[in-house]
């Protein structure tokens, strides 16, 4: 390659990232500007709030149970995400580390369970919440993951793997039982993996909208953030400014634990992408 | 730490098979305790309604009454006589064939030209992955309003340059492809991937093909896509199993781009709108079962979803044959 070609070459891969940035930066600037417009500016099409009506921020809050929704999102996202640790951590471990009977077939499921739709088998999960009459609570959402989650016990496992073997051995020569070996030696060494699956399920319930629809779409008391946003708009269809304050205070939690967490993050979701 | 462990046995001569067994029966007790609750969970969470929803399937079921065998009769009906669930079907259809693919090679794109920056690629790849990370429910909302034809930004800006801006959201031909700029929009998760792979791929393998004379689509095609083929089936099975359930984001820019919300405020007519466009499968399943109560129908219908993810999914199982194993 001649060093003019290689030059254009830098320079149109610059310009190509430069353009798509923008373009995916765009949509959170318009959502953000939005956020403070008054409601006759969102209805012309204006790109520059004049006044900055901050107020909507706090107008967010008495027009809907907005403090009520985080209650109820973070009962939702810290609950499954305390479960999901106290059932996945150990049996992630026996599946990466412990000879067992039925291994395969165990590992097996839990991969089908992982990628399976959730539609497939949600009628009869229904049924048995309906049957204890738990339809309506945050309980539906929550409790299961105190059984097991699959991805978190897939994520935990792969993590797992990559500690060498020579510590789970040394362990168990100082008479560690199977337990000791995981509390001592492997959560120590594993902190990482077991964050990225901690924050991993946090978001994933903290951003769910299906689940609350499921079950707690008939009692308003129990909506968590992400449902309430989608309902926010029916009764409030022409405060743009209001909805976009509300969008803007659902996505910020996200976006600061990403902040703080970025690094962790990033491995996470790498070993997700398959390294048997 | 003092090891509640007692000192190993004086080995005994001749241990009855009873004693045996304890003991054996002992030193595992540790090991299931760990599995237990994940075992009960994959039991009562997987198996088990995986089981019933077959049942179901064959019933009638509306939770007041007990399930009423119908034999094939909700399969006949899916098959000849719903309406609704073929329209529901080919919307689906619609984002695995072109959602899918398309994401993929977008984020394959972009996880080239970061892989060949060697300054402030960390910065670039928070820029691409960050939307991936707001509330699927955040995003569509954000996007019906800045797509929203007559207020919105994007047309406003469009009017600007002196053209008319389509109805995007509200027009039946364009709300799919509006979903599907949404989609490219949170394809990071998949740029990630993508891009830590494309990190790992030997530069050895690079010089060589300078070496031999190749330009840079044969360098994609024979050093590159090999190098990361694993992660590229990995990520085009999930995304078709993504697909095959996609609802959120439908469900949600029917309502707002309809105006109306509340979904269980005449459901039928919200879900879907425009014109049934973005009616996707599993919001039919959603509506016949949590809506008119038609669990057994809903349960049909889920059969017939878990038939096709199973059959997408025997794809990677049996290529990654590393997954199926615990162990080893």
């Amino acid at each position: 390659m001649t060093v003019r070609k290689r030059v254009l070459t830098v320079f149109a891969e610059h310009a190509i990232l430069i353009a798509l940035g923008i373009m995916f930066l765009v949509p959170v600037v318009f959502v953000a500007l939005t956020s403070v417009m008054n409601s006759g500016q969102t209805l012309t099409g204006a790109l520059w709030p004049k006044p900055w009506e901050w107020s909507n921020y706090q107008r967010a809050f008495e027009k809907a149970p907005v403090a009520s929704w985080f209650l109820n999102s973070l009962l939702y996202a810290g609950g499954s995400t305390l479960f999901m640790l106290v059932s996945s951590v150990p049996m992630a471990y026996v599946l990466a580390r412990v000879r067992i009977r039925f291994a395969n077939p165990i590992f097996f499921a839990v991969i089908v369970a992982m990628l399976l739709p959730p539609q497939v088998i949600q009628v009869p999960i229904y049924v048995l919440w309906a049957h204890l009459h738990l339809v309506g609570t945050l309980w539906p959402l929550v409790l299961p993951h105190l059984f097991g989650h699959a991805f978190s016990i897939f994520l935990l496992r792969q993590f797992f793997l990559t500690i060498p073997q020579e510590y789970t051995d040394a362990a168990r020569i100082d008479g560690n039982g199977e337990w000791g070996i995981l509390t001592r030696v492997m959560v120590p060494m594993a902190k990482p993996g077991i964050a990225a699956a901690s924050i991993f399920m946090f978001f994933q319930s903290w951003n769910d909208y299906y689940g609350p629809l499921l079950y707690t779409s008939e009692n308003p008391d129990n909506w968590p953030i992400a449902y309430g946003l989608a309902s926010f708009h029916g009764t409030h269809s022409t405060d743009w400014g209001v909805i976009m304050a509300v969008t803007v205070l659902a996505t910020l939690p996200v976006v600061v634990v990403f902040f703080f967490a970025q690094r962790v993050f990033v491995e996470g979701i790498t070993l997700t992408g398959v390294k048997g | 730490m003092t090891s509640t462990r007692s000192l190993p046995r004086p080995s005994v001569a001749k241990p009855r098979p009873a004693m045996r067994t304890r003991s054996l029966l002992a030193s595992r007790l540790p090991v299931w305790s760990m599995m237990i609750l994940g075992l009960i969970g994959l039991a009562v969470f997987f198996l088990y309604p995986l089981l019933a929803n077959l049942y179901f399937s064959f019933t009638n079921y509306d939770l007041a009454g007990a399930p009423h065998w119908t034999g094939l009769r909700n399969y006949v009906y899916l098959f000849t006589q719903d309406s609704r669930v073929g329209k529901a079907a080919l919307n689906t259809l619609w984002f695995v064939v072109i959602l899918v693919p398309v994401r993929m090679v977008f984020s394959l794109g972009i996880g080239l030209l970061l892989s060949r920056r060697k300054t402030a690629r960390g910065f670039w790849r928070t820029v691409f992955y960050l939307p991936a990370l707001v509330p699927p429910v955040a995003s569509v909302v954000g996007f019906v309003f800045l797509f929203n034809p007559g207020t919105g930004p994007i047309n406003a800006v469009l009017r600007h340059l002196g053209i008319t801006g389509p109805l995007w959201f509200n027009d039946p031909a364009l709300s799919k492809p509006s979903l599907l700029l949404l989609g490219l929009w949170m394809a990071g998760d998949v740029m990630v991937i993508f891009l830590a792979a494309l990190l790992d791929v030997p530069k050895d393998q690079y010089e060589a093909c300078e070496l031999d004379g190749a330009n840079g689509w044969q360098r994609l095609r024979f050093v590159t896509l090999p190098n990361i083929r694993p992660v590229l089936l990995f990520s085009a099975v999930t995304g078709v199993i993504a697909a095959l359930q996609y609802f959120t984001e439908a469900a949600v820019a029917s309502m707002i781009a309809n105006g109306k919300t509340g979904i269980d405020a005449g459901t039928d007519q919200l879900l879907g709108y425009p014109d049934d466009s973005l009616l996707t499968y599993t919001q039919w399943m959603y509506v016949q079962g949590f809506n008119s109560f038609q669990l057994g129908y809903a349960s049909t219908m889920a059969v017939v979803l878990f038939l096709i993810a199973a059959a997408v999914m025997a794809v990677l199982l049996r290529r990654a044959g590393l997954f199926t194993k615990a162990q080893g």
